[in-house]
């Protein structure tokens, strides 16, 4: 959407232009990346950060939300931290700082940093559409991430794990990753703060997954009560590729994690799965859009949330099927476990159906823990606190089994456990 | 072992009164069966001595071991030996039954000040409780219930039962939905479980049940009061006769 008027800027659009400024000469790329970054700021600028009037960011107001940017942190200090899981390749980002080294063979990375410097990144530093604040703050700043590429026929023994460690200050990144055809990989995309200093972290990753190519990718945001986080994903799927995307929040203040993709290529299929884990003052939007252009293709969503406290939660799924995507068979399901009165969650699906011949359902559900489970689980001996607790865990859980993978599955119910506690 | 006086109890949702001062004594190492026809309030009181909700006591006491436990909240019921093994056992869905098993047993140890189990010793145990019973350990790999056939999941409240131990067994239609073949090895695990400290009350509608598990008594439910109690042999006549000739004696 496009304003027309000029608008007074807010204390957190002042400090984003002013920044920009202040950084000019040290961002790094110049050219056609530095014209690039000037047409998104001067973009941001004119129309400012999206408010309520903007459809998609309707239920979350980041004009009203991001109420201070943090200043950039020179002297924050941050270091990695074990993987997720043991035996994964680990490529580290430490307060914006990309280390390239540590990919496992078969899969070749540079940093991003690179990219911007020699020119090639200004393809990617455009806006999706009118309303992508996420892409315009993001390519304005972003100083460094990883351009990744996971060689045709690849197989991955191991999970590759992308740690993206914050200790204060801003961070913008991006990704750009090539799965090439018919490889198999598992990704974690891994957000940790390390401090209680607020931050702000922007990344977009643009994943291509090739024909035949088999994908796991984790998003396990864990930042801090005081950080904002925005997140896109960008995804194109080839023939017969499946990509299957988890998304687990489980931190942050602000959190708007965007999620876009499009099936290019006949018999691919993806899956979304999310788990919301939202607590105190936490506002988490998870926006998706799904673009089922081709004929034959699958896609499944389902969310999970569980809400605390004052957290505020939103997701929003939209599903397109082009006038020729005929057998198109999607499914969407928000399910959202409300535990405060004082908390709220809103959904919106939306289906655009242009093809006569597919199968497309949404459905959304509100519910309280079912007392006939928390009935038979006390009378077994389980005092109530602890039979809740593990009827919110079971609620979650369903999903995180779905990864299948021992390895994986262990280490995410141990944080999603710690989170439980902390917060019930 | 159990003592229930002049019982009084209602939905709590809408104040329908379903037992009616009902009076029923069970001594340790006693089976005792009630029987009764559809609506007659054998299900709700299975409820109530469980410690449901759902169920508020207006009138009367339930007494276990000589102590009141109106007051007591369903797992501390649990805790010191009460058992329902339910009608319709409730599928939870993400729930896996190990884990279950193994914190309500370590829960109910707990209440009672002993130990945690060790997972081997846990383990173990399962699995010779789940040969008994011929359960499929594959069932046990599965969430709490699901996917369950109605026999499936009949054998495994009797697993619970066989893991917990007991002192109070409170079978609620255990036998409904169940073949013979099935029948047969849910009884030989409720007769396993028979000690002289244990009591069972074994609620059903038929008497085909009680030609496995043999009561040393027998107690007619009718709206919500035990109106005619006796040996095995009353659920015999019932099985031949029907419930009229008692419930209109009892008018």
């Amino acid at each position: 959407m496009n304003m027309q008027t000029a608008i007074t800027m807010t204390a957190a659009e002042t400090v984003l232009v002013d920044a920009y400024t202040a950084q000019i000469g040290e961002l790094p790329g110049e050219g056609a990346v530095l014209s690039a970054r000037d047409t998104l700021l001067a973009d941001l600028k004119k129309q400012g950060l999206p408010t309520r009037r903007v459809e998609s960011w309707h239920y979350t107001d980041l004009r009203a939300l991001l109420r201070s940017v943090p200043a950039a942190d020179p002297t924050a200090f941050a270091q990695r931290v074990d993987p997720l899981v043991d035996g994964s390749s680990v490529l580290s980002v430490l307060n914006g700082k990309a280390d390239p080294k540590g990919a496992p063979a078969g899969v070749n990375v540079r940093s991003y940093r690179e990219s911007l410097i020699d020119g090639v990144a200004a393809a990617d530093l455009v806006e999706r559409d009118a309303d992508d604040a996420i892409g315009r703050i993001n390519g304005s700043f972003v100083r460094d991430g990883f351009e990744i590429e996971v060689t045709e026929g690849t197989e991955l023994e191991q999970p590759l794990e992308l740690q993206l460690v914050q200790s204060a200050g801003q961070s913008h990144m991006r990704f750009p990753v090539t799965f090439g055809a018919n490889s198999k990989a598992m990704v974690i995309e891994r957000h940790l703060s390390v401090s209680d200093a607020p931050s702000l972290v922007t990344t977009v990753c643009d994943l291509i997954v090739d024909d035949g190519a088999e994908i796991t990718w984790i998003i396990l945001q864990q930042q801090g009560e005081a950080d904002s986080h925005l997140a896109q994903v960008n995804f194109d799927l080839g023939a017969n590729a499946s990509l299957r995307l988890f998304v687990i929040n489980a931190g942050g203040k602000l959190v708007r994690q965007e999620v876009h993709g499009v099936t290019t290529g006949e018999g691919s299929d993806f899956k979304l799965r999310g788990i919301n884990l939202l607590g105190g003052e936490t506002h988490t939007d998870v926006t998706f859009t799904l673009g089922h252009d081709v004929p034959n293709t699958t896609s499944t969503e389902v969310i999970r949330n569980v809400l605390f406290d004052r957290a505020k939660g939103v997701f929003q799924g939209q599903i397109r099927v082009a006038p020729d995507a005929q057998k198109t068979d999607a499914k969407m399901a928000c399910n959202t476990l409300l535990l405060s009165d004082d908390a709220d969650f809103s959904a919106k699906p939306e289906l655009e159906i242009f093809a006569d011949d597919v199968q497309c359902g949404h459905g959304a559900t509100v519910i309280d823990i079912n007392p006939t489970h928390l009935y038979y689980l006390r009378a077994r001996g389980i005092p109530e606190n602890k039979a809740r607790a593990m009827l919110v865990n079971a609620f979650v859980d369903e999903i995180v089994e779905e990864l299948e993978v021992e390895a994986v599955i262990e280490p995410l119910e141990a944080i999603i456990a710690i989170w439980l506690e902390k917060h019930a | 072992m159990l003592e229930i006086r002049n019982l009084h109890a209602r939905i709590a949702a809408d104040g329908t009164e379903i037992i009616r001062g009902l009076n029923l004594t069970v001594k340790a190492g006693e089976v005792a069966a009630v029987m009764g026809p559809n609506g007659s309030g054998k299900s709700t009181l299975s409820y109530i001595l469980s410690g449901r909700e759902d169920y508020e006591v207006t009138e009367g006491d339930i007494l276990y071991n000589g102590e009141s436990i109106l007051e007591l909240d369903p797992s501390e019921r649990a805790a010191k030996g009460i058992f329902l093994a339910f009608q319709y056992p409730v599928e939870i869905p993400g729930v896996a039954t190990m884990q279950f098993l193994k914190v309500a047993m370590n829960e109910q140890r707990k209440f009672r000040g002993e130990d945690e189990l060790s997972t081997p010793d846990f383990i173990r145990r399962v699995k010779e409780a789940a040969a008994s019973l011929q359960i499929n350990p594959d069932m046990l790999k599965r969430p709490l219930n699901v996917g369950f056939s109605g026999g499936e999941k009949k054998r495994a409240e009797i697993l619970q039962m066989a893991l917990l131990e007991p002192k109070l067994c409170v079978l609620d239609e255990t036998d409904s939905g169940l073949d013979i073949d099935a029948l047969r090895i849910v009884a030989d695990g409720v007769n396993a479980l028979r000690s002289p400290d244990r009591a069972v009350i074994v609620i059903t509608h038929y008497q085909r049940l009680l030609e496995y598990i043999v009561p040393d008594s027998v107690h007619v439910l009718y709206r919500g009061q035990i109106i005619k109690s006796g040996d095995k042999s009353l659920a015999l006549d019932l099985e031949a006769n029907g419930y009229a000739d008692i419930i209109d004696a009892a008018a």
